[in-house]
């Protein structure tokens, strides 16, 4: 039986909101939320994926019977709990902070899982049943599944860039009752305008979103007086722009305790209802430091540790700030003398919101990401400075610590150290922990990329420490004793604490901010001493604090295993900070996942002893592979094309379209049998090759990099399209029955696949990744259901 | 507001007139567990702290202050379990290991003067107040800083003095001050507060997130008017395993 036209549009549509769904979600909880907890439910969610291959497979007979009504009426459903969970889960008096003070909240914590299962489970059920329904005909259904995606992955970027996201939740909603007309065009107008009044009356409920009463933003707003002025929401972040007029922002990270002054008014930026940043006032009759005199109060900008750089020279002809936001680093670098300025800042409407400081004549704007700047550039700077941007909680409660950064690799200070003039700077601030942490790693990463460049990295290196930041200040070339006493004078003028230079003393150090020893220095030390010295503090230390590289990306990661059994002890005691939850939470995630995929597949499949298995076998290697290779190849095309963002969209867009295009091809395609092997070949020779070549044509214009970034996708994405396709049909002319499990099981091991990757990368990085992916293919090869 | 501020006062009215008329405080075992609780972490921790055990008598203000009465009322069956509780207005009321710890630090004297930034619940203020002549503390969101007054007031606490205001500038009219405590969190410390501590005072500030306190700091003004600071670990963690 062929499938109708309407029919196969339905599930592309349908294939395309869930995942737009699954971008938005991830969008909505950040700003409700935290990044960890979005993880945690959102990996779980996805199996309802899973959960539908086990309703078909158990109810097929019933459902086939009624197909276009219970399509329609899943896609329908799709419509109504997309935004009806997350009506609901606003309304739930929810707090994921107090999780590891109690266990109240965990039950909280089900019911979100619960509710975003729901929409995903529906969306999969409606295209589930489609496969199983035109079983024959999977691979134009596959097709259409796949290019809906991809089309999707895109076109939410792009949404989100235009409309708010409680918009694009409505326009997802939508998209499930176009779906459900599809699929019953006999009550198509009904449903249509069901849905649409539906959707538009959710409006009212679902503004404005309610945020975490302990979220950043929340805190601000409830000072009086305080109300927001602008809003600006893009795929990045939605940015909040506060004003306080009673109790001003007063953000001055690592100010001296030596200053007297006031601050200038200062107006907040919040991002997703966090990572606070500020705008300085403009300069007299609104102009800045070039035209007229430098705004009033800007002087505590002299007071704070990333202004040491400028005190080692008179006057600076060329800097760039890296990750310049608000733009409190660009003025510093103004007030301070420096003929041209280049502010570079990812978020394009953070520097459209900044506005002035980004208009000085001084100053050349580029919006970009940082590396991609760098690499892209052939100047040479006299300083660089790497801002303060996230936030002092994120850092603190290590969420960060999975999301991958190529800021803070050993090949990107290197790359930076190459594009400084000789005797330049490259300045680093970040927040500092206790006990240190990231600290200690970007000095370990530092010193592995001075010894790169053949300097001398006891010589090239200086800490500035105040009470709750360190600024790293590295120089391509020897730091002079006349430096290191302009530093030296620069930190006790401010009580800061120069913990490390060139021939300073163990007793010089730790002054001001005491730490109980000066751990610091010691530890400084031991980095630039190199060889058997470094590595067997690499071991004693209880943080992880080997560099990252561009093969795994983590800088924030500082969890060890070993060390684990003492955290746990101290949980209760105080400890929690200690404990980090990025990873935790990942364990977590995939613990759960396992014991839900366990409960929701695994148990019916054993107890029915409905499926084969070879089907598992088979449809869960694929399904743990596909996302392996993708994921590798995002990570590998994110410092190609130089944008976490656009690195995603382009490849999860043209990985899903091109391999909807095989799938479209596999009946025109001869032993179709060893699709997976050739997946397997070509994955091993082309991602090395690719990551080699695209090394070499990183300076080509964007308008290139992204041609040539598809085409490296194509030939891979095309043979990836077909092994589901081609066994799915083999599965359904002699075992039909098999067909829903396929799908359930394909579904649930994809969402285990996201997080293993993340899991195998942090370890052994994405080199391995794409091994065990190659492997993965071997067994689904030899596994193939009728072989 | 209004209602809040009247139904906390009559809770606490309550209380007292159980307490007064020697009435058995059906909340004394889970206190004294709470005292327990935070005996053992003391210990535990007592080379991070720099001390065997906190003073006898910072002990015996924790014991005696009825904290079952400063959170919500549908929190007050886990007022004593060591840990924080939301109270309202995205505000916590502090783990009662960190607040009896941070109290002790402070080492304040029965004749001093001290600023409280940030009041929450009152708690901290009703603690500290046991332990000096005068509290003055500072709170910027109106309706808490209504309900701490009230509720210290009804309790007894007559020497806390509670305004609303900008906690930046602590309490000019008052200061200098010998010792300060902030719960408030910020980027940096405030230059005005650094100027109104005496010389040889102590300033205290918790640092970390709504329900975790990363490290504490204590800020010290010399003699000479000079500024140190040094963060205390609330927590028995040695980062760097030495060989035997």
């Amino acid at each position: 039986m062929k499938p109708s036209a309407a029919n196969v549009l339905a599930v592309g549509i349908l294939s395309g909101a869930a995942l737009a769904y699954e971008i938005l979600l991830i969008r909505l909880l950040a700003i409700v939320e935290w990044h960890h907890l979005t993880f945690l439910v959102i990996s779980l969610a996805l199996l309802g994926y899973g959960a539908s291959g086990t309703l078909i497979g158990l109810l097929r007979e019933r459902f086939l019977k009624r197909f276009a009504i219970t399509a329609a009426s899943f896609a329908a459903l799709f419509g109504v709990m997309s935004i009806g969970s997350f009506l609901v889960s606003q309304r739930i008096e929810f707090n994921s902070l107090e999780i590891i003070w109690s266990t109240r909240e965990l039950g909280k914590l089900f019911l979100f899982y619960l509710l975003f299962a729901v929409p995903f489970f529906c969306a999969a059920t409606a295209i589930g049943l489609t496969l199983t329904r035109f079983g024959e005909q999977s691979p134009r259904i596959y097709r259409a599944d796949l290019i809906g995606a991809g089309c999707s992955a895109a076109l939410v970027t792009a949404l989100l860039f235009l409309v708010h996201p409680v918009t694009a939740l409505q326009i997802i909603g939508c998209a499930g009752f176009v779906a459900a007309a599809l699929f019953l065009s006999r009550h198509a107008m009904a449903i249509l305008l069901g849905g649409t009044l539906l959707v538009v009356a959710a409006r009212s409920l679902l503004l404005p979103i309610r945020v975490s009463q302990f979220k950043e933003l929340s805190q601000a707003l409830r000072i009086p007086g305080a109300h927001i002025v602008q809003e600006r929401s893009s795929p990045l972040a939605l940015l909040s722009v506060v004003e306080s007029p009673a109790v001003p922002f007063r953000f001055a990270p690592g100010l001296s305790l030596s200053y007297a002054g006031e601050l200038p008014q200062q107006v907040g930026i919040f991002s997703d209802a966090s990572g606070l940043t500020v705008l300085l006032p403009p300069g007299e009759g609104g102009r800045g430091p070039d035209e007229g005199r430098p705004p009033p109060g800007v002087g505590y900008l002299d007071f704070v540790p990333s202004a040491a750089p400028y005190h080692l020279r008179r006057s600076f002809a060329n800097v760039a700030i890296v990750g310049a936001g608000g733009g409190a680093e660009v003025l510093s670098a103004l007030t301070h003398g420096a003929s041209r300025v280049t502010a570079v800042e990812l978020n394009p409407q953070m520097i459209d919101l900044a506005g002035a400081v980004y208009r000085e004549p001084r100053v050349r704007t580029m919006n970009a990401e940082a590396r991609a700047f760098i690499r892209n550039s052939n100047e040479r700077f006299d300083l660089i400075q790497i801002a303060l941007v996230d936030s002092f909680g994120a850092s603190a409660a290590g969420v960060q610590a999975l999301s991958e950064s190529y800021l803070y690799t050993v090949e990107s200070i290197a790359e930076m150290l190459r594009h400084l003039q000789p005797g330049g700077y490259l300045v680093i601030t970040r927040w500092m922990q206790v006990p240190p942490r990231d600290v200690v790693k970007l000095l370990a990463t530092s010193v592995v990329a001075l010894e790169k460049l053949n300097l001398r990295p006891a010589r090239s290196i200086a800490l500035v420490r105040t009470w709750n930041t360190a600024t790293l200040i590295v120089k391509r070339g020897d730091i002079d004793p006349n430096e290191v006493a302009t530093l030296r004078q620069f930190c006790d003028e401010r009580s800061f604490d120069l913990d490390f230079a060139p021939g300073i003393g163990r007793e010089e150090t730790n002054r001001y901010n005491i730490l109980d020893e000066p751990l610091l220095f010691d530890l400084a030390s031991a980095l630039v001493v190199g060889g058997r010295t470094r590595e067997a503090l690499f071991d004693q230390y209880k943080f992880f604090i080997r560099p990252a590289t561009d093969d795994r990306p983590y800088f924030f990661h500082f969890f060890k295993w070993r060390v684990l059994p003492e955290l746990l002890r101290l949980r209760g005691r105080s400890g929690m900070p200690l404990v980090e939850w990025g990873y935790v939470i990942l364990i977590a995630a995939i613990v759960q996942a396992f014991i839900a995929a366990i409960a929701f597949l695994l148990l019916p499949l054993v107890f029915l002893r409905r499926a084969r298995k070879r089907t598992i076998v088979y449809f869960g290697s694929i399904g743990l592979g596909f996302l392996f290779l993708e994921i590798a190849f995002i990570q590998r095309l994110t410092l190609f094309l130089g944008h976490p963002l656009y690195a995603a969209a382009v490849v999860l867009s043209s990985f899903l379209l091109f391999a909807g295009i095989g799938s479209g091809i596999v009946d025109r395609v001869p032993r179709i049998r060893i699709a997976p092997i050739l997946v397997a070949v070509v994955a091993l020779v082309e991602l090395p090759l690719v990551h080699a070549l695209l090394y070499f044509l990183l300076g080509l214009p964007q308008a290139a990099k992204v041609p040539i970034s598809i085409a490296a996708i194509a030939p891979l994405a095309l043979l990836m399209g077909m092994p589901f396709p081609s066994a799915l049909k083999r599965l359904a002319k002699r075992e039909p029955e098999q067909v829903p499990w396929a799908w359930g099981i394909n579904g649930t091991a994809s969402v285990l696949s996201s997080m293993f990757a993340t899991l195998i990368a942090v370890h052994f990085g994405f080199s391995a990744v794409v091994g065990v992916a190659a492997l993965l293919y071997v067994v689904a090869a030899l596994s193939t259901p009728d072989a | 507001m209004l209602i809040g501020t009247v139904r906390v006062g009559m809770l606490t009215a309550v209380a007292l007139f159980a307490l007064s008329t020697g009435a058995s405080d059906p909340f004394a075992p889970a206190r004294a567990r709470m005292i327990q609780a935070i005996e053992d972490d003391v210990r535990e921790t007592s080379e991070d702290l720099g001390r065997p055990q906190l003073t006898s008598r910072v002990m015996q203000v924790m014991a005696s202050v009825p904290r079952h009465l400063f959170v919500p009322p549908t929190l007050q069956p886990y007022a004593y379990e060591n840990r924080p509780l939301p109270i309202g207005y995205g505000q916590t009321i502090s783990q009662p290991y960190i607040v009896a710890i941070m109290t002790d630090l402070l080492g304040v004297k029965s004749g001093d003067v001290v600023l409280e930034v940030g009041t929450g619940s009152g708690y901290q203020a009703a603690v500290l107040s046991r332990l000096v002549s005068r509290l003055y503390s500072v709170e910027i969101i109106q309706p808490l800083a209504n309900q701490a007054s009230e509720r210290l007031r009804t309790l007894g606490y007559h020497n806390v003095t509670v305004r609303q205001s900008d906690g930046y500038y602590g309490w000019k009219e008052v200061a200098p001050f010998d010792a300060i405590i902030v719960t408030a969190a910020a980027s940096h410390i405030p230059p005005p507060l650094v100027q109104q501590l005496k010389p040889g005072g102590t300033m205290m500030i918790p640092v970390g997130g709504p329900f975790t306190t990363q490290y504490l700091l204590l800020v010290r003004k010399t003699a000479d008017g000079r500024i140190t600071t040094r963060q205390v670990l609330p927590v028995a963690f040695v980062p760097l395993t030495r060989k035997k």
